[in-house]
């Protein structure tokens, strides 16, 4: 379900970067990176489990699935935040350095 | 278990090789004066990059997975698994197959991205093939 839940994060956020001028200048990219590597990563781990309890893997139990639907979403919650740190430290568009520069102006 | 930290390992590596080959392009950039073939095409440094992005991104939020499932602890030796030699053996052997084959697929997967965009490059810098008898 992490894997899953990661992957659709990949996509949209793919999407996104490809179809948005304004979002590529939001380092949109780095949440791609972020999402594309951890799928990649976690569909290692998949394979390895699958291959430990074959058709198994595709049967969890509720609480299991319930516990990864959570970590996925948390993952998401996680990447948005670095991204958004990353984003106000770049600051590509000099909105705060505008904003400091105005404050010692006044 | 701690797979995470060949691929995290690996993207130490990369991004020291990244600063190195930037610094390089950088000083041939200096002495050549090419601007206008940097210009066409993506130099490596920045194609190494897209590496970088996907080990750390990657390795950063399987860090957060191992942290949920309490596999990593705040305090030494900061994997719960090197705390007896049992664990810490499963551990390395997960690190040995899991580790490496994420790292090795993540590398395989930014190898077809740079492969694929030398071919968009030498595609559009090619003058076009005039299709007039």
């Amino acid at each position: 379900m992490t894997l899953l839940i990661t992957i659709i994060a990949a996509v949209i956020t793919t999407l996104i970067w490809y179809s948005s001028e304004k979002a590529r200048e939001l380092k949109v990219s780095m949440l791609v990176f972020m999402f594309w590597g951890a799928s990649l990563m976690w569909l290692v781990d998949a394979a390895v489990e699958f291959i430990e309890i074959r058709a198994e893997y595709f049967t969890p139990a509720a609480a299991d699935m319930l516990n990864d639907s959570f970590l996925g979403l948390s993952v998401i919650a996680l990447a948005l935040v670095i991204w958004v740190v990353a984003l106000l430290i770049k600051d590509p568009k000099h909105v705060i350095a505008a904003r400091l520069q105005g404050k010692s102006n006044s | 278990m701690a797979c995470f930290i060949v691929p995290a390992t690996e993207a130490v590596v990369t991004t020291i090789v990244t600063k190195i080959v930037e610094m390089k392009e950088k000083d041939k950039l200096t002495e050549t004066g090419t601007v206008e073939v940097s210009e066409k095409k993506t130099g490596f440094s920045r194609k190494l990059k897209w590496l970088n992005g996907l080990l750390w991104g990657g390795s950063a939020l399987l860090a957060f997975e191992h942290l949920w499932h309490g596999e990593i602890t705040p305090f030494f030796p900061f994997l719960t698994a090197a705390s007896n030699p049992a664990d810490a053996a499963e551990m390395l052997h997960e690190m040995a197959t899991s580790g490496v084959a994420m790292a090795v697929l993540v590398t395989l997967v930014w190898g077809g991205m740079v492969l694929a965009s030398t071919l968009i490059e030498k595609k559009s810098v090619s003058p076009k093939k005039s299709t007039e008898v």
